[in-house]
């Protein structure tokens, strides 16, 4: 049961890794709008100079 | 398909179409057909393909020129923040209703020469620009905007936008701090309990390990997740009153500061960290989605500034020039043109005025104002120009009177929440003296006892299943009003709205569609009704004239010579050589000599003649909303009790209560009046709800039992409603009462499951039957069961996908039109 002493320690270390992450996250404005940012993906950029083709 | 490609509303009649993708749409009005021709023709017609619901109806092109004033830079000063080269604006844009409107206003802004960068956020309806000021200026951005059928509003107060925000991240960090604390210290509950149930002695060294880390896990929950219940609490005891947190925190503080104690004094007596924890997170879970209701309708903290304009047009020595508002000085002479809402109370100086009072008064019709009349701010003039001398600014106009008005008539609002907050202080109160009689009785029995007994009292009392009972039955039942297209903006609102007998409609217009149309037309001398109409619109064109406007379906190709329009009274024009007239009937016999009104017709009636004999008799009428019918004999079949109170004449109002089966109408009734009749209907022990659109309704909606505003209606009906009709769709409201009283029932199935445990297990608990970790346990599973409960009240469909009934933006963003 030792394993206990190190394993639950490691365990609030992700804990509060995935805490800070998620602050990260609040601060920089990630889930300020859940709903936009959807539909980036299917805006269309202006046609770039470099196409597949090119050799 | 008969609606508009665009805006989804009835062609009526239009012929227009707009060519998008390479197919004829149909559209119903010339603003519709430019806004898609626009959105198409510039490669982004896949708005269509991906917006949920149709678009806003743009208004008419006439207004264009309202955002010049916005290109001088000074002006625009008090809107933008400028560095150097870059200046960025905050812009709150109506008819903002879904993403792919944020899609679109994005795309169309990024084509613009010099735009830096563009943010739309469709929660919260508002974009924000950053640009390069030497190739754009601020009326450039709202122009284009306006162009896509949107109205922007710069937003002139950024920190209350600053300060939403915050206030979401900020709940939504103590909601993740507590979700994560609570996860941690179950998994280590688990572990102790399972050695209990199995009758293992845990070995006591790894026992009071298992404490310290749920203690270190559990004090970040406590003081950072719980702070707001914590400290809430604190203020309403310091202002010696009992709110709803404190019996919560009572309980928190107890439960926290004896499981510390018992971490450190050895291994003797119970922790309950995960009982703390668990409750906070419920708790931080219910405010969360509390507040995202309540945020939404935060847009209207910019709303009275909207209903006036920021600009003036001064009448000067050096002739007319553009002003902001705030310039301006009692006296003062000011412009208002067609179309434009009067910025300031004032007396009418020349020509006779229209003045659309609909958000002030509720009536439907433009009303006719005479030189030396007294005219509003916030009406509109719907004729041509008039000149008013100022009596009144800001805060001194009837409309800052009105909102004065409606937040004392707030205070009449029956204060429920009070009701379950006594009721909790209550319980608290038993619950401590049993807790009390528990020790006392333990010590003179058996002393070693009486901690963990009296603890095992208090967390089994803890009123968690109790606390959350009818949030839980609220959220379920909010999620599916939105699907019904129903807005809650006040949890009070559904638990009275399960109780009312009468229903309010206050005016006409939330029954009708708020448009003339031509309901009859009888033709005379020989012609064809087609014929009729076609000339009537020809004439009535020009004019904007609200009448004037129910014949626009029926136009089509022809000039009309000479074209007088007459203010009030109607038009004259030439159309093939030949002398016409339409218009009130003893405007148009002047030219005719000839007045014979068929009796039949009511509403508003216009004639067409020519100069030898009368050619047609139109009578105009308000349509019914197409639910309304259907909707009052269902509240009738839920034994509710409908009535229309109305500001408008009387005969108007028979027809309508006629046409959809009300019996109860009162017409021709003040904004006070209203209010008295809804406070005696009180006074009598009625439950009212009142169902309302206009500013002037404030009041009313504010002092009724429920209030329900219209989706379409003023802002500030919304602030002081309890409900919106997202949709404007009166057949919700039915949809409304009985998922009311469903959620009733189900919240007092909930209180009283909560009640039955909580009373069924104290006395157990007191006498030593119960564990302490098995009253934890009880604790849990009883809420776990009233949560349970309340998904009954999700959608059908939503059952199985949506665990937890969180109200989605979905129908938060709708509103923001």
């Amino acid at each position: 049961m030792s394993i206990l002493f190190v394993l639950i320690p490691l365990s609030l270390a992700l804990v509060i890794f995935a805490g800070w992450g998620f602050f990260w996250a609040v601060n920089a404005g990630q889930f300020d709008d859940l709903e936009s940012p959807g539909w980036d993906a299917l805006r269309d950029e202006p046609p770039t100079n470099e196409s597949p083709g090119d050799a | 398909m008969n609606v508009c490609f665009h805006c989804g509303e009835p062609l009526r009649g239009s012929t227009l179409v707009a060519r998008v993708e390479q197919r004829d749409e149909p559209v119903c009005c010339s603003g519709c057909q430019a806004v898609a021709e626009l959105i198409a023709g510039t490669g982004l017609g896949d708005f269509y393909r991906y917006r949920d619901g149709s678009s806003v109806r743009p208004g008419d092109g006439s207004q264009s020129d309202k955002w010049r004033v916005y290109a001088d830079p000074q002006f625009a000063a008090q809107f933008t923040r400028t560095s150097k080269e870059q200046t960025s604006v905050t812009l709150l844009i109506e008819g903002l209703r879904c993403s792919a409107c944020s899609w679109l206003i994005d795309q169309v802004l990024r084509r613009l020469g010099g735009v830096h960068d563009v943010s739309v956020n469709a929660a919260t309806g508002r974009a924000s620009v950053i640009w390069n000021n030497a190739q754009l200026n601020l009326a450039d951005i709202m122009r284009t905007i306006a162009q896509l059928g949107y109205v922007p509003h710069p937003v002139t107060d950024e920190t209350v936008t600053q300060a939403l925000r915050e206030e979401r991240r900020d709940s939504l960090k103590r909601l993740a701090v507590a979700g994560f604390g609570m996860m941690q210290v179950m998994m280590f509950a688990v572990a102790v309990y399972s050695a209990e149930l199995a009758n293992e002695i845990m070995e006591p060294r790894l026992l009071s390990y298992f404490r310290m880390v749920s203690l270190l896990v559990a004090t970040p929950v406590m003081f950072y997740a719980g702070a707001p219940i914590l400290s809430s609490a604190w203020n309403s005891v310091r202002s010696r009153s009992i709110g709803m947190d404190v019996p919560v925190s009572i309980a928190l503080v107890l439960a926290y500061g004896a499981s510390v104690w018992n971490t450190f004094s050895g291994a003797g007596g119970e922790v309950y960290f995960d009982s703390v924890t668990m409750f906070i997170f419920f708790l931080t879970l219910g405010r969360f989605v509390q507040m995202s209701v309540r945020q939404h309708t935060a847009g209207v903290t910019d709303a009275l500034a909207r209903q006036l304009p920021s600009i003036a047009h001064r009448v000067g020595a050096n002739g007319i020039e553009d002003v902001p508002v705030t310039s301006l000085l009692l006296g003062g002479v000011i412009q208002v043109r067609r179309g434009e809402v009067l910025p300031a109370d004032g007396k009418l100086l020349d020509a006779d005025a229209h003045i659309d009072e609909a958000m002030l008064t509720g009536e439907s019709l433009p009303v006719h104002r005479k030189i030396g009349q007294r005219v509003v701010a916030g009406t509109i003039n719907v004729d041509g120009p008039i000149s008013i001398a100022i009596t009144a600014l800001g805060t001194d106009t009837a409309l800052s009177h009105i909102v004065a008005l409606m937040q004392r008539a707030q205070t009449y609002k029956p204060a429920l929440a009070r009701n379950a907050d006594s009721a909790a202080a209550r319980f608290l109160g038993y619950v401590l003296i049993g807790a009390g009689l528990t020790c006392a009785a333990w010590l003179a029995i058996d002393p070693s006892q009486a901690f963990a007994a009296t603890l095992a009292v208090l967390v089994v009392a803890c009123p968690c299943a109790f606390a959350i009972a009818t949030p839980a039955a609220l959220a379920s039942a909010t999620a599916t009003l939105g699907r019904h297209g129903i807005l809650l903006t006040d949890p009070d609102a559904l638990e009275s709205l399960a109780k009312v007998d009468h229903i309010v409609f206050d005016k006409t217009g939330t029954l009708t569609q708020g448009e003339l149309r031509i309901s009859r037309c009888i033709a005379l001398a020989g012609l064809s009704e087609q014929q009729c109409l076609h000339t009537a619109a020809l004439l009535e064109q020009a004019s904007e004239h609200p009448l004037a406007r129910a014949f626009a379906p029926y136009l089509d190709q022809g000039t009309v010579e000479d074209m007088q329009t007459i203010a009030g009274r109607g038009v004259q024009g030439r159309i093939g050589g030949r002398l016409y007239r339409i218009g009130s009937p003893d405007f148009v016999a002047e030219l005719c000599r000839e007045q014979q009104q068929p009796t039949a017709l009511t509403g508003s009636v216009i004639m067409l003649a020519d100069e030898q004999r009368a050619l047609a008799w139109f009578e105009l009428t308000d349509s019914l909303r197409p639910a309304a019918a259907s909707a009052v004999s269902q509240l009738r079949s839920l034994n509710i009790e409908p009535q229309i109170l109305s500001g408008d004449g009387s005969e108007a109002v028979q027809s309508i209560a006629r046409q959809c089966g009300i019996t109860e109408q009162f017409a021709r009734h003040s904004a006070k009046q209203k209010l008295t009749h809804v406070l005696n209907l009180q006074k009598q022990g009625r439950r009212v709800a009142v169902i309302g659109d206009g500013v002037n309704d404030a009041p009313v909606l504010g002092a009724a039992d429920v209030s329900i505003a219209m989706g379409r209606g003023s802002a500030l009906a919304h602030a002081s409603a309890g409900l919106v009709l997202v949709s404007d769709n009166l057949a919700a409201l039915p949809e409304a009462v009985l998922l009311a009283r469903r959620t009733l029932r189900i919240a007092k199935q909930n209180l009283l499951w909560a009640a039955i445990y909580n009373l069924g297990s104290i006395p157990l608990a007191a006498l030593g039957f119960i564990p302490p970790w098995l009253a934890a346990l009880g604790m849990s599973l009883s809420s776990v069961a009233v949560m349970l409960n309340s998904t009954r009240l999700l959608p059908r469909g939503a059952r199985h996908t949506a665990a937890s009934p969180v109200v989605t933006s979905a129908h938060l963003r709708e509103t923001t039109a």
